[in-house]
């Protein structure tokens, strides 16, 4: 199994989207949310995610082709 | 390390044992070093301190390694100057320049990464790593050298040739990740998972994060233990801005300072200023940006750091202000002008940003202001333009008397 700790920005068009939902039905991915919020204009959602083989790449993939922002828990970890 | 409690998380205040961990395992909140004050306030005084090494290390009963085993590159205790030059152009008395830029790297990342560094090889790490596309490089990299780790460097495939040679001359593994940002950012982050390396910035970023606190102990003690009215701190994940903040609070918690009433200002880039956005807009979540400015060493479009920013912002009744990019030369130039100190596009958004604040009445002509200044301008001589228009001349000297008077006039 492969598990993975990412964060969802939503951009406001995108936030009555099932995103969530769709990662577990379509993809057979194991989503288990740790902390989330939701406001009018954006929102976040911090989760875990499992799955077989490489169907967590691809869902997540997916998550960033349909305008949803994905990142590490920690944000950019990319340093000047 | 006798004063450390443990690590606790930001967000639901779960505690963790001293090991590398940076988040959660509940609500995968980031982590915290947690200190026993009680124990800190018994062990130091004002004098204790001033008999100390004249580096960081002076500091050592605030951080969370031995400070036997410290790797110190002589890091530390910058010059905290009366910029009375610049003061006078834009109508401060009491202004103060901290110089973090003559560090052993030329940066403040100097103060994290060796307290990173020191407590990778207490947890017997033989790889120090980091992915960086400047500063944090030639810091890492310069430090595992000292430390003798085997060191690892990743960046952005299409990164300047000059700031990989920066790093690439201590010696480690450079890694050159090709892609976007956004693939590059997430597959360091999955390597930090894959491997036992201590990454500063990921599975050690509690312990890093803490090294950065110094530089408000620095300031109180040099403006003769007294905290400042106002800080204007560059921001890129935010963590500086509430480290120096953290430092403030805890000389002001065991008595080193009286209460500190300093309004923390956050500066940005206009073409990445995440956190000042949220400010303005009074919002408490910080909405990533995709960063489009000159001032590289801050263009971070996603911080860590961004609510816990926001709350030192809100809390000290300071200000988010960002410099326009067209301002970001002029402020460099203008710091280089009146005091003779060459800074990075970051120190040139922090003397835009400190000149708006001035302009806006929020900092006021007598109140004691520190503007921190994090880098060399060497680092970033590609931002400057071509801004340099010599006189001309053949060698005599009435070419050239008669060249001088026509500039003059």
């Amino acid at each position: 199994m492969v598990t993975k700790r990412v964060k969802f920005t939503f951009p406001q068009e995108l936030i009555k989207e099932p995103v969530i939902y769709k990662l577990g039905v379509d993809f057979g991915i194991v989503t288990n949310i740790r902390r989330a919020d939701i406001r009018d204009d954006m929102g976040w959602v911090v989760l875990e995610l499992e799955g077989e083989g490489d169907v967590v790449d691809k869902g997540l993939e997916w998550v960033i082709s349909t305008g949803v922002r994905v990142d590490p828990i920690a944000g950019d970890i990319i340093e000047g | 390390m006798p004063h450390v409690k443990c690590l606790q998380c930001r967000e639901c205040k779960s505690e963790y044992p001293i090991e590398p961990l940076n988040a959660c395992e509940f609500c995968f909140g980031p982590l915290e070093v947690s200190y026993d004050y009680d124990s800190v306030a018994k062990s130091v005084s004002r004098k204790s301190i001033e008999s100390g090494p004249n580096t960081m290390w002076r500091y050592h009963d605030f951080l969370p390694v031995d400070r036997e085993s410290a790797v110190d590159i002589s890091t530390g205790f910058t010059p905290l100057i009366h910029a009375k030059n610049l003061g006078r152009q834009i109508g401060l008395d009491h202004l103060y320049i901290k110089n973090d830029s003559v560090n052993p790297t030329f940066s403040f990342k100097d103060r994290p990464v060796s307290v990173t560094t020191t407590k990778a090889l207490e947890f017997e790490f033989e790889v120090l790593a980091c992915v960086s596309t400047g500063n944090l490089m030639g810091s890492v990299a310069a430090h595992g050298a000292k430390a003798g780790m085997e060191t690892m460097v990743f960046y952005p495939a299409d990164l300047e040739q000059g700031k990989i040679l920066g790093a690439a001359v201590y010696g480690p593994t450079m890694v050159a990740v090709e892609g976007t940002y956004d693939q590059a950012n997430r597959f360091c982050s999955e390597l930090a998972d894959a491997h036992r390396w201590a990454f500063v910035n990921i599975n050690m970023r509690p312990y890093y994060a803490e090294g950065s606190k110094t530089l408000g102990y620095e300031v109180a003690e040099q403006l003769g233990w007294k905290a400042p009215d106002h800080c204007v701190v560059p921001g890129a994940s935010g963590e500086l801005h509430t480290k120096i903040w953290k430092g403030l609070e805890e000389f002001e918690a065991i008595g080193l300072i009286d209460k500190a009433k300093t309004k923390m200002h956050l500066a940005q880039a206009e073409g990445c200023a995440p956190i000042v956005e949220a400010f303005e807009s009074g919002n408490n979540q910080v909405k990533p940006v995709r960063p489009k400015t000159i001032a590289k060493s801050l263009a971070i479009g996603n911080p860590a750091a961004g609510p816990y920013s926001l709350e030192v912002l809100r809390d000290t009744g300071g200000t988010g202000v960002f410099a326009y990019e067209n301002s970001i030369v002029d402020g460099i130039r203008l710091l280089a002008e009146t005091e003779g100190i060459f800074t990075e596009t970051a120190g040139g958004v922090v003397i835009s940003s400190l000149k708006r604040l001035v302009r806006q009445g929020k900092i006021k002509k007598d109140e004691v202001t520190v503007a921190f200044v994090t880098g060399n301008g060497l680092k970033t001589l590609e931002a400057m333009g071509d801004f340099v228009a010599p006189i001309e001349t053949k060698p005599d000297l009435d070419t050239f008397q008669t060249k001088l008077s026509n500039r003059r006039d």
